[in-house]
């Protein structure tokens, strides 16, 4: 077996468990944003605010966040491999993918917890 | 096997399987996806901070282009999201022969496009 260091799960296997399990959470998290605000016609900041000020909501939405970085990681790098074959330029997409969902990671908790 | 057999391997004169085009716009949404995770946080950021700046996130919604881009954000989502389902049901072993495959990719673009006309429809 080919070790490869980019990848994240250090395997093809544990990457496509981390895909998958991280699909089915931000599939939930997206239903339950959809359904929240269809259900709320005329939502206003007060009912907003307060749903994210619930502990449980921070839990989950920190749950998506984190989703979002593993699983755009292993998309992005599969899109990358596919496609991208000079070794160097790879590396630097690859980079740019990390530097993007880093930036993500902390401003999301930023605005998740100043709430 | 004949190496020097013909082969066509130029994208732009083959005909894609149904398949293979339900896939390869899983793959554009996923990347779109990718950027647009930015428009969201920025989103939820004016949602949260206070009651003004979440009146002005609605207000910007009365511009077309912000309209525009929303949709597309939600066109990519709603895509990513119905193709995303089947192919985890795939992943179960549900739909894999050739016909049925064919049937769930055909299932996934009408999906695929209801979605994105609500999401339309929700937006303007
Ligand atoms: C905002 C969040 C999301 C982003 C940024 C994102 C991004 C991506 C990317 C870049 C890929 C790689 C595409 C490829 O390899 O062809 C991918 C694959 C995938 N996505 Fe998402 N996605 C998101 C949400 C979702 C959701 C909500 C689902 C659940 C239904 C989902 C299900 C999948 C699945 C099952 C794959 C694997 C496809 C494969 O192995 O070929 N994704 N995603």
């Amino acid at each position: 077996m080919v070790a490869s260091v980019t990848n994240l799960g250090r395997s093809g296997l544990y990457d496509w468990v981390i895909q998958r399990l991280t699909a089915v959470i931000l599939a939930l998290y997206t239903l339950f944003l959809v359904g929240f605000v269809a259900a709320s016609p005329d939502l206003q900041f007060a009912q907003w605010q307060g749903l994210f000020a619930q502990t449980w909501m921070k839990v989950f939405s920190l749950a998506a966040l984190m989703s979002i970085c593993g699983h755009a990681w292993v998309g992005m790098w599969t899109i990358s491999t596919d496609y991208l074959k000079n070794a160097g330029v790879r590396f630097l997409f690859q980079l740019v993918c990390a530097g993007f969902l880093f930036v993500y990671l902390v401003w999301g908790i930023d605005i998740l917890w100043s709430v | 096997m004949n190496s020097i057999r013909p082969k066509n391997l130029d994208l732009s004169t083959i005909e894609l399987p149904l398949p293979a085009k339900a896939s390869i716009i899983h793959r554009v949404s996923g990347f779109i996806l990718f950027f647009a995770v930015a428009f969201m946080l920025s989103a939820l950021a004016a949602s949260l901070e206070s009651a003004e700046s979440f009146a002005g996130l609605k207000a910007a919604f009365d511009n077309g282009l912000v309209k525009f881009i929303a949709w597309g954000i939600l066109s990519a989502l709603g895509y990513h999201f119905v193709a995303g389902i089947k192919h985890l049901l795939m992943d179960m072993g549900i739909g894999e022969t050739k016909e049925s495959g064919r049937t769930g990719a055909m299932i996934t673009l009408v999906a695929g496009l209801i979605v994105i006309v609500l999401a339309g429809v929700w937006v303007w």
